[in-house]
């Protein structure tokens, strides 16, 4: 086997298989190294993919206990099985990061099992899963893409058992009466789905007073209320102060976010959800002299490249949104620049989905941006009410809401809360992708009845000329 | 294998430019030689041919980015486009794509009319609300500067467009415009960058004002004699050259007459030289729509009647057409500028630096003159010469411009050289 390859990928996740795997398709040698025993990373093995199959099974579940009987659809006697949804999970999570190893073989990427750590400039020594040392040269390029950890908070000691990560919350052994999840955002969100379909009881606390900061408020507000309504609560403005686990259950002491008094809240499990961190550890950074940002971040220019030459970073590793497609794209864009080339990668384009019921999706710029950049712009929206489509399927939820140039009518923003949200944004962020205006979204024929009408006629709106409200 | 677009060399003392236009697409198929995209420079707008067939994949420097010689513009790869229309299926189908000759003159706004992409195309490409935009206000999509990817129009830069009027060319599109934008009166001004062409004129002219003493003196010259010389060769001239015989080749030859006299027309100063010079090269000053250029005869001094003509000519119609070559520009050693052509009966021209005259024609008029103690109308025209004092003395100015109103007015003399 040669040692020497023109691209050595540290990182087998989105970012890291995507970039090998073009690497591969420019000509280039390359291998890719991870120390998990599966490729994937975070997102095929512990994160997007399981909680997806979760989501659904869940969904499922929900739906054959509460919406099928609306539909006409009697079933007596749902029952759980959970370990068979686990096992389920488990296979999809098997089959994916088995295709990717294919995905590998079938591009000639050399796939290594182990932890990497920069040796230098163009070398990498990698401690192999199996027992045994092996190094590397990179010709060309060496590409962190290690992507990220969950973020802890201080005085709470995760054990995966009773205070879980994201990654335990995947593989709870029973629903627990009581699911406490600390944070607010899409992992405990889409987590604190899962288990209330389950029929846990689930509480939300937030140290921010909205869930999903960052998000556009208003989708943050209907997402908020759609949830309660499944019988999640929330706590917002409140900050946990300490967690300690025991036997039959953890006890929190939360106190309010702007100070005041303590009280107790006592979960069975508490799910850690405050975030992620990009890791960086034992990769022997600093040795090699990469330079992190005062986030922890590693520092790269537009092109990827971090302050030592030859050596470039992707992904959740380096600033921006953790997002599995953000860091494939970087992967494909940097490989593709020392490839011969191409224009750099339009952040404004990338969507951001939430995969709750309704689903939650976003692209481009938020109400509240626009408005603090003082950009002049016009709204519109379309309610999934009014939409044939919607109605029929029985799930009349949430709306669209498109955000466009004031003067130029350029689509700014895509804000859907909706039924299969997460499909129609991508017309949304090819519309983006090439400057359109809501006109040209609106002058684009939709099939009928379809959800994908409602983002027409919410383009139609900026305008205001939707035709069916 | 991919071939670089090279930024070619852009003549004496201009190392810069700036991309005013792409006409190929990335994904076009392009054969060798076709023109790819347009420079603009101090002087010129000149386009960049194909080196390579193949299709186009790359465009590294963008419209409005600023490129130095030799540095590369984009790349050309083997291998055809994919499914690119050609410009010949496409123009029947759209009868609207004025050819650049036809076109209606565009105000200096618009970007320089040249041979693009078919409109259809373009709008084709550019979506539905620029399609409406475009059919409802009569414009030219080619015009139009684009922002959105690969040279496509965003719906705001044909909103931009229409606000400006750059790109209206009915009036029926004050009816017809997007409401909140054609309903105004228009705005009140205007403001336009100005291309590197305008900014070069502007710079040049002040520093003439700035640099030379310049005065100008005048006189005034007889046509009948040109007029019937012209007159009785008209046909056989333009059987046996294939060009008309105009006024300029006469004034040319008459200037080298006079240059010859006094060669202190035909220096320059460098620093605290003369520099006289013993070649004639002539420059023609020619209003384009993007601006004035002054292209070159050269050595007018061993050219005769018929091949001052066709230069002249052929420098003209390039010029109009925006095709001029650099080396086309530099290295006049004296200027001749016509208003009489826009109908100017006298003017001051200013010296196109570092010369030291220019001669300005004008408009023939039937004026009263007193010729042998009768006044009788005879065509006149004033001259005009603009001259450096710093280096050409009064009398040599007077001089000069009496011997050129000699030649007009005595065109035999032009054979003799008296």
């Amino acid at each position: 086997m040669a040692d020497a390859f023109d691209v050595i990928v540290i990182g087998a996740g989105p970012g890291g298989y995507v970039a090998a795997i073009r690497a591969a398709q420019l000509g280039m040698s390359v291998a890719c190294i991870d120390k998990r025993d599966a490729p994937g990373g975070t997102c095929l093995n512990i994160g997007c993919i399981p909680s997806k199959a979760l989501l659904q099974s869940s969904e499922h579940f929900a739906a054959a206990q509460h919406e099928l009987a609306a539909h006409g659809v009697k079933i007596a006697g749902v029952t759980l099985d959970l370990k068979a949804m686990l096992a389920r999970k488990d296979k999809v999570v098997a089959d994916n990061t088995r295709g990717v190893e294919f995905l590998f073989r079938k591009n000639k990427v050399e796939y290594v099992k182990g932890a990497a750590r920069l040796a230098g400039r163009d070398r990498v020594a990698i401690t192999l899963n199996a027992g045994g040392k092996r190094e590397l040269n990179a010709k060309k390029a060496i590409v962190l893409a290690t992507g990220s950890d969950s973020a802890g908070l201080p005085g709470i000691a995760v054990d995966e058992q009773r205070i879980v990560t994201s990654t335990g919350a995947l593989a709870l052994a029973a629903v627990p009466a009581h699911l406490v999840v600390i944070g607010g955002g899409y992992i405990g969100l889409e987590m604190g789905s899962v288990w209330r379909r389950l029929g846990a009881e689930v509480t939300v606390v937030e140290f921010l007073d909205r869930v999903t900061p960052g998000m556009d408020g208003e989708l943050s507000a209907a997402l908020q209320r759609s949830l309660e309504r499944q019988g999640l609560k929330f706590r917002l403005g409140t900050k946990v102060v300490e967690a300690k686990a025991s036997k039959d259950g953890v006890a929190l002491a939360l106190e309010p976010a702007k100070g005041g008094a303590r009280e107790n809240l006592k979960a069975d499990v508490v799910l850690v959800a405050v975030g992620r961190v990009p890791y960086t550890a034992d990769l022997g950074l600093k040795e090699a002299g990469v330079a992190l940002d005062d986030k922890g971040r590693i520092k790269v220019d537009k092109r990827f490249a971090t302050n030592v030459p030859g050596i470039y970073a992707i992904g959740d590793a380096i600033a921006g949104a953790m997002l599995a497609h953000k860091a494939s794209e970087e992967g494909v864009v940097l490989v593709e620049t020392l490839a011969g080339g191409r224009p750099p990668l339009d952040y404004d384009a990338i969507p951001a989905v939430i995969y709750t019921w309704p689903e939650v999706a976003s692209v481009g710029r938020t109400e509240e941006q626009l408005k603090q950049a003082g950009t002049p712009y016009k709204t519109g929206k379309f309610p999934f009410t009014a939409n044939p489509r919607a109605r029929a399927n029985g799930f009349t939820e949430g709306f669209v809401k498109i955000l466009a140039d004031a003067k130029t009518d350029r689509v700014l923003g895509v804000h859907i809360i909706g039924p299969d949200a997460g499909t129609m944004i991508g017309e949304a962020a090819l519309a983006m992708e090439f400057a359109a205006s809501a006109e040209d979204i609106a002058r684009t024929v939709h099939a009928h009845p379809t959800l994908e009408e409602a983002v027409k006629e919410a383009a139609l709106a900026v305008d205001g000329h939707a035709i069916h409200i | 294998m991919a071939t670089d677009i090279i930024v070619p060399p852009l003549g004496e003392s201009v190392t810069e430019a700036t991309v005013a236009r792409w006409l190929k697409q990335p994904g076009d198929s392009v054969a060798v030689d076709d023109p790819l995209v347009e420079l603009e420079t101090d002087k010129v707008t000149l386009e960049v041919n194909a080196p390579a067939a193949g299709t186009l994949a790359e465009v590294l420097v963008p419209k409005d980015g600023n490129v130095a010689v030799g540095g590369v513009l984009g790349r050309i790869t083997e291998g055809n486009g994919k499914a690119k229309p050609t410009a010949k299926t496409e123009s029947k189908a759209t009868p609207a794509a004025p050819s650049p000759k036809t076109a209606p003159p565009k105000p200096p706004a618009a970007a320089p009319a040249a041979p693009a992409a078919p409109a259809s195309d373009l709008a084709k490409r550019s979506g539905p609300a620029v399609r409406r935009l475009v059919d409802e206000n009569k414009v030219e999509p080619a015009g139009i500067p684009p922002s959105g990817r690969d040279g496509r129009l965003t719906k705001g830069d044909v909103l931009a467009a229409l606000e400006k009027g750059a790109a209206a060319s009915a009036p029926s599109a004050v009816q017809s415009a997007i409401p909140a934008v054609a309903r105004e009166a228009g705005p009140r001004e205007e403001r336009v960058h100005m291309t590197r062409l305008r900014r070069r004129i502007a710079e040049r002219l002040k520093e003439a004002q700035n640099t030379a003493a310049m005065l100008t003196t005048f006189n005034e010259a007889d046509m009948s004699a040109v007029m019937a010389l012209r007159e009785r060769y008209r046909e056989s001239f333009e059987k046996k050259h294939g060009v008309r015989l105009g006024f300029m080749s006469f004034f040319v030859k008459a200037c080298i007459v006079a240059l010859k006299e006094i060669p202190a027309a035909n220096g320059e100063i460098d620093g605290d030289d003369i520099v006289y010079k013993n070649h004639y090269d002539i420059g023609v000053a020619v209003g384009t729509e993007q601006g004035l250029v002054v292209p070159v005869v050269r050595d007018a001094d061993r050219l005769d009647f018929a091949d001052i003509e066709k230069q002249v000519g052929d420098l003209g119609r390039r010029a109009r057409d925006g095709k001029l070559k650099l080396e086309e520009l530099s290295g006049g050693t004296f200027t001749i500028t016509n208003g009489g052509v826009y109908g100017s009966l006298m003017s001051t021209p200013i010296l196109n630096p570092p010369q030291s005259a220019i001669l300005g024609m004008h408009k023939i008029q039937q004026r009263p003159v007193v010729v042998g103690g009768q006044i009788a109308a005879r065509p006149m025209m004033y001259l005009a010469l603009s001259y450096d004092h710093r280096l050409v003395d009064g009398r040599e100015a007077v001089t000069f411009l009496v011997r050129v109103k000699e030649c007009i007015e005595d065109p035999e003399r032009l054979l003799f050289g008296v």
